[in-house]
């Protein structure tokens, strides 16, 4: 089984996170949901493995941290 | 009196006065079915062909008018043709292989079924439930002609049952009166809303689905429409929150409008107003009749368990589904499929009592299958929340132009037989052979010289043997095995290698009754056979 990578991966943290938020800047409020829907099968299309995806699901639900208060 | 709940396409079983309302004593029978629509025709069919006598109760006099069912998978194909009925429904059924999808006003994506090459029956056929019912009664009046033991009694109501330990009391009504009669084995087949649960109390749990769906039999006047089932996702015709259209036998063609939940029946019921929908989506120059149309709600649900001491449920009656994936009918079908050689072997001293604990163990896990399949359908279709609908339009959005997201487009998958996977009639997986003929499999068909293997298989315990021997027949503990060899040389196709070898270079089968796979070797055993037999029997 795969383990999520929870390491620093990406080369250019910092470009990558202004090009997200760019993106989602230039949608009005109505259309994030339907694009990050639309990012979220793309994503997991190309990750492909069942488990791996899990565990990001789990992680993202458990690190809520604001709501664990 | 009896009243009609609805009314007839076919009167096929008209009330006659039988032996049993005249006799001073309540007659008992061996087995007695309540319900003759497709599942309890089917049960006493399978029964009355093993010699056993058996009595159907309906309330009416023959099947309803109205197509309820459409889609026909090839596993009941089989069931059919074992039965000796499976032709006539082919022959005037429709065979489709293409789909379009659409959203809005754009094509998402079509697709071919590209059924599997080397089988006696198609993936599916379309054709109307009536028909449907009428080829299996057509098949009981043969099987009558030629001294089956069935009885079908028309308009006799099941009004009251006394559950016993090793009986049941039936109180009927008839047009002209009442009688009582006893059964060693009683059969609920009395449809999804049965009120022979509700007489024995027991539960129906599960889902009820928000939604209502309005469906128009129509027949075309002129052939504008090619043999092919559309589905569109929020139609710009806006006559539903999704429409399907599906091609039927003698020009006649199912539409099948979601319209909400909270709807006036009796309004939208109106032909002007099923034509204004109709109108919008087929435009102005299509020209058709109304054949037949109805309201239907949905629910997921199945009793806890299927057998209750002396009384068995089967159809609908055990478990209800959406009509997504057409498995109400299908599912039905394979109950019966499953229910009669266990309850034949019982009846005639063959077996334990406790065979028919497995048919409750095996199709109560078939009704989960059938469940969650057509709960996730009608989730996508008609998503429950905001974000279920984002998604949904998500996935649609990415499937016009991406192969990857169509497999996630689900209006319905369309029935297959489950797999007995791990359950107690299996026995041992001793062939290094294929995955789908693994113990608990159902047979696939394939080739072989100028006929099927199915064709060869059923009815009673099977040794196959390929490309190795055995004795003629094997006797274990009363129940008799009956061989069955072939030989690659009859299997110029390839298919059977694929489908039963695999890697083996010979193979030994034994298969049930139903034509599911008991156990599997990679040669003649006897001892190991014998115990396979004592296990697929419920004996060890
Ligand atoms: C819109 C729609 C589309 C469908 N499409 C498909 C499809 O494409 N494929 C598919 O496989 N399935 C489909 N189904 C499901 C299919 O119609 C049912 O699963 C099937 O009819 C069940 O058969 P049954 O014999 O269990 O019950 P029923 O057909 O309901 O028969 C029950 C019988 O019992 C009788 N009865 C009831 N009470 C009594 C009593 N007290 N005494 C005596 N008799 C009684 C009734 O009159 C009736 O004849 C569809 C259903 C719907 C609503």
């Amino acid at each position: 089984m795969a383990d999520l990578i929870t390491q620093p991966n990406l080369p250019d943290p910092d470009g990558f996170y202004a090009d997200l938020i760019k993106t989602y800047e230039a949608l009005d409020e109505d259309a994030v949901s339907g694009f990050s829907a639309r990012l979220i099968l793309l994503l997991t299309n190309h990750i492909g493995d069942h488990d791996v995806i899990s565990q990001a699901v789990e992680e993202a639900v458990r690190t809520n941290l604001k709501a664990e208060k | 009196m009896i009243h009609d709940r609805y009314s007839l396409a076919f009167k096929l079983y008209p009330y006659e006065r039988n032996a049993d309302q005249d006799s001073a004593t309540p007659v008992r029978h061996p087995v007695v079915i309540v319900g003759g629509g497709p599942i309890g025709v089917a049960t006493a069919l399978d029964l009355g062909l093993q010699g056993i006598p058996v009595v159907v109760l309906d309330d009416h006099e023959g099947i309803g008018m109205g197509s309820r069912a459409i889609c026909f998978a090839k596993r009941t194909l089989e069931i059919a043709d074992r039965y000796g009925c499976g032709k006539p429904m082919l022959d005037k059924g429709i065979v489709w292989n293409l789909g379009k999808v659409f959203h809005d006003d754009r094509k998402v994506f079509e697709f071919n079924l590209l059924p599997e090459e080397g089988h006696k029956y198609p993936a599916f056929i379309n054709l109307q439930q009536p028909f449907f019912e009428k080829f299996i009664v057509d098949r009981v009046r043969k099987a009558q002609a030629a001294g089956a033991p069935i009885q079908l009694r028309g308009k006799n109501r099941v009004d009251q049952v006394t559950v016993r330990d090793d009986h049941v009391v039936l109180d009927i009504s008839t047009p002209e009166g009442t009688y009582t009669i006893e059964a060693d084995w009683l059969i609920g087949c009395d449809g999804a809303s049965s009120p022979l649960r509700g007489m024995m109390g027991l539960d129906f749990e599960g889902r009820v689905f928000q939604d209502s769906f309005l469906i128009a039999d129509i027949k075309m006047l002129n052939d504008s429409f090619p043999t092919e089932r559309w589905f569109w996702f929020e139609p710009y015709f806006k006559s539903g929150a999704s429409t399907l259209l599906h091609r039927q036998p003698d020009d006649v063609w199912r539409v099948d409008f979601q319209i909400g939940w909270d709807v006036d029946r009796k309004e939208e019921m109106k032909e002007e107003n099923i034509r204004r929908r109709l109108d919008a989506m087929l435009g102005p120059e299509v020209s058709y009749e109304m054949v037949w149309s109805s309201i239907y709600t949905f629910q997921c649900k199945r009793m806890e368990r299927f057998r209750h001491g002396r009384v068995l449920f089967a159809g609908d009656a055990a478990h209800q589904v959406s009509p997504f994936g057409a498995r109400g009918a299908n599912s039905g079908i394979q109950d019966v499929d499953n229910l009669g050689w266990k309850l034949g072997m019982v009846l005639k001293g063959q077996a334990p009592e406790r065979l028919l604990d497995t048919y409750d163990e095996e199709r109560t896990f078939g009704a989960d299958e059938n469940i969650l399949n057509s709960t996730r359908a009608t989730d996508f279709i008609t998503p429950k929340s905001k974000i279920s609908h984002v998604f949904r339009n998500a996935v649609l959005d990415l499937a016009e132009r991406h192969a990857f997201a169509r497999p996630l487009v689900n209006s319905g998958r369309l029935s297959v037989p489950c797999t007995y996977d791990g359950m107690s009639l299996n026995g041992e997986d001793a062939l290094p052979g294929p995955a789908r003929t693994r113990p608990g499999s159902p047979c696939p068909d394939a080739p072989l010289g100028d006929g099927f293997l199915l064709s060869q298989l059923g009815n009673d315990f099977v040794i196959l043997t390929i490309n190795t021997d055995a004795p003629d027949t094997l006797q274990e503990d009363g129940v008799t095995a009956r061989h069955v060899a072939v030989r690659s040389e009859d299997d110029t196709s390839g298919a059977l290698a694929e489908r039963y070898l695999g890697d083996a270079s010979r193979a030994v089968y034994l298969i049930r009754p139903d034509q599911h796979v008991a156990a599997r070797w990679d040669r003649y055993d006897e001892t190991a056979i014998r115990a396979a037999m004592r296990t697929a029997c419920a004996k060890d």
